[in-house]
């Protein structure tokens, strides 16, 4: 859910599609600006944080990698509980991993957050000579199911911070928060309050 | 999954998660399997049409109690020590970054057929109503003194051993009345039967301590806190702490049948058609049923409501002991409730949950005690489970096999058995010296 505190929000945002798409490579190339030729399947870290300033306010992204759970139909439901957002990436030169994208959809659709912002990301622009996937039919597929398109590239970093922005601008402001949100444990910082920072607002 | 691994965990449930996690943190290949198409085994969460498949045997909940994804009903309903063990799990691990929890609002112990609050300071025992006003002084200064004893402070020890001292010994020299021990030794020692009488007062003592630190922790009205949407999230977290480490998943495997070599030792785990060999094998109960025996039982009743246990303050969340004694029987009774405000339930419901060791077979006559509490309640549930422990000799089979829950009202015994198996499978000591006097909670 995306929590407010004066003008910034916190909002949690989760990455899906198939096997190799980039799912990894977009968070890189957002969070550190970089892009790995050979990037590893994912394992280790897998939670990021990184803040956006839109116009009217500061969007603190917390952003969360499978981890490969979702390679065996295994991902838990906690994964998705309670995203403001979710990026759903393709590779645009593969029609199976454009088939699995949809998939991913259905299920957000069925046990996503309703006022959740999609995204639907057409992955490696830059490899237009082996695309198997057209623009105007992802666009038409998004448009039908609520979502937004852009083709981005991980690698020459096309589009890649322009779909975190416009999702910054589409998180719902004003989400009245029926339930006071939770606490987070944290270890208290030791001197000098290093460690803890956990948190937010 | 034709493939080694260094070890194969079989069932989700909390326990077999920590493991798998704390496994994977130590570079082990791990391949985590499940029966059930969902997290938890055993510790899961259930929505209203999981609830109804599994009790009512139909899908179709009725509609006034509102959409089945806004409830998250725990199968087996615990609350967490703020200054426990689990949260020194938690913390060590960082688990808790994919977690929220709040203050469980109230601790209630039931004595002569009344609801009272469990007073856990001597400033609280001057008011409670439990007690008359000398036995309130006398309880005064006993609880000063728990508040004050450090075990490594002689001074603070008046002359008592506590590890000789038997706790009816130590009671008795602040001359306490039965009803108070009553309420001392399973409201706030948490013991569920009362052995501990006659057993050395260090471990009461502390277990008091434990008690009234945690209470102080977050300024709620109990020692407890509780994740938002449910336990059930607790095993999910530690699944996705052992994936990050390179664990693998695989939910909705039927079968999972364990594999021994000649010699008697584990070598492998099948799962249709196809064997992933390993060296071994972490599991609950139900995966080797020929290496566990009944302990126990339990009875417990699943209630939904539309109102809060009466006479606790109007509690969002509470537990309420019902000791074994107030009640004759041999061991005591507990009500747990929780809702909408943990986003268990949608807004307006409650969760509550009567459970005890089961003494007899018939589940609705026994629990009656506790749902009398209740007041009126929208659905029932009735349910008895038994409970396993295993039987076997690790060291010979290499397999590794958690107890089944056990009947207390918290997870210090949950921690303590996974603590174990992690030093029987590693050979380690898991150092869980996080400075808990200085983990804290930051407000999202
Ligand atoms: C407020 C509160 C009260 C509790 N009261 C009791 C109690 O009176 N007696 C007791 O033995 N434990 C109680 N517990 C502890 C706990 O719920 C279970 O006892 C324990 O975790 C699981 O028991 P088990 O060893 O039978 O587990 P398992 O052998 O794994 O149990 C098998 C099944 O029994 C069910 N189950 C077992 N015990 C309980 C229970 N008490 N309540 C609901 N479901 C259960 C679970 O669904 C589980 O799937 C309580 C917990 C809380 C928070
Ligand atoms: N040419 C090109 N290659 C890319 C792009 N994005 C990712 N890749 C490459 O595609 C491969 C897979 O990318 P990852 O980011 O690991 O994909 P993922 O979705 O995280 O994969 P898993 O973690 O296995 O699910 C890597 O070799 C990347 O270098 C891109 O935009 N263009
Ligand atoms: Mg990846």
């Amino acid at each position: 859910m995306a929590t407010i505190g004066h003008n910034n929000l916190n909002a949690k945002l989760v990455l899906l599609g198939d096997m190799g798409a980039g799912k990894s490579s977009l968070v890189l190339r957002f969070v550190k600006g970089q892009f790995l030729e050979f990037q590893e399947s994912t394992i280790g870290a897998a939670f990021f944080s990184q803040t956006l300033a839109v116009n009217d306010a500061t969007v603190k992204f917390e952003i969360w990698d499978t981890a490969g759970q979702e390679r065996y139909h295994s991902l838990a439901p906690m994964y998705y509980r309670g995203a403001a957002a979710a990026i759903i990436v393709y590779d645009i030169t593969s029609a199976d991993s454009f088939t699995r994208a949809k998939k991913w959809v259905q299920e957000l659709q069925k046990q996503g957050n309703p006022n959740m912002v999609m995204a639907l990301a057409g992955n490696k622009a830059d490899l237009e000579e082996k695309r198997k996937v057209t623009a105007e039919e992802a666009r038409a597929y998004a448009e039908e199911n609520g979502l937004f398109f852009m083709e981005t590239s991980a690698k020459t970093a096309a589009n890649v911070n322009d779909v975190f922005h416009e999702i910054a601008k589409r998180l719902p402001r004003a989400q009245p928060n029926q339930n006071p949100a939770g606490m987070v444990l944290v270890d208290r910082p030791a001197e000098g309050g290093a460690r803890a920072a956990s948190c937010c607002s | 999954m034709d493939e080694e691994y260094d070890v194969v965990v079989l069932g989700t449930g909390l326990k077999e998660c920590i493991l798998s996690g704390l496994l994977s943190v130590d570079g082990l290949k791990v391949l985590h399997m499940d029966r059930n198409d969902y997290y938890g085994g055993e510790s899961t969460s259930l929505n209203l049409i999981q609830l109804w498949k599994k009790f009512r045997g139909s899908d179709k909940p009725p509609a006034h109690l509102g959409s089945s994804r806004d409830y998250n009903v725990d199968m087996i309903p615990k609350f967490i020590m703020a200054n426990g063990a689990l949260v020194r799990v938690l913390i060590h691990t960082d688990v808790t970054k994919y977690l929220y929890f709040k203050a469980v609002d109230g601790s209630f112990v039931y004595n002569k057929g009344k609801v009272h609050k469990v007073p856990a300071t001597d400033m609280e025992a001057l008011k409670s109503p439990l007690m008359g006003i000398f036995e309130k002084r006398r309880a005064r200064k006993f609880f000063i003194y728990v508040q004050d004893y450090n075990e490594n402070d002689p001074k603070t020890h008046e002359g008592m051993d506590l590890t000789r001292v038997t706790t009816r010994e130590l009671i008795a020299k602040y001359g306490l009345d039965d009803n108070t021990v009553d309420f001392i030794g399973h409201a706030l020692a948490l013991h569920r039967d009362d052995r501990y009488l006659n057993e050395p007062a260090l471990e009461t003592v502390k277990k008091m301590k434990l008690y009234a630190e945690s209470l102080a922790r977050f300024q709620g009205g109990s020692p407890y806190i509780y994740p938002l949407y449910g336990l059930g999230e607790l095993p999910q977290a530690f699944a996705r702490l052992s994936a990050v480490y390179g664990g693998t998943y695989m939910l909705n495997k039927p079968e999972c049948k364990v594999e021994f070599d000649e010699e008697g030792k584990v070598c492998g785990v099948t799962s249709e058609g196809e064997t992933a060999k390993c060296k071994k094998v972490v599991c609950d109960p139900s995966y080797l049923p020929n290496k566990v025996r009944k302990v126990g039982k339990v009875a417990r009743a699943i209630c939904i409501m539309s109102h809060p246990i009466p006479n606790t303050n109007d509690s969002h969340s509470v537990q309420v002991i019902l000791p074994q004694k107030q009640l004759g029987r041999r061991s005591d009774m507990y009500l747990f409730c929780c809702s909408y405000s943990h986003n268990v339930a949608p807004k307006g419901k409650f969760i509550a949950f009567v459970s005890t060791e089961a003494e007899t077979d018939q589940p609705e006559i026994e629990l009656k005690p506790g749902l009398d509490l209740l007041g009126p309640v929208d659905e029932i549930f009735f349910d008895v489970y038994d409970r396993y422990e295993p039987v076997n000799e690790p060291s010979l089979d290499n397999c590794f096999i958690s107890t089944s829950y056990d009947a207390t009202t918290h997870f210090e015994s949950t921690v303590i058995d996974v603590l174990n198996m992690y030093s029987m499978i590693t050979g380690k000591v898991l150092d869980l010296n996080v400075d808990l006097s200085a983990a804290s909670a930051a407000e999202e």
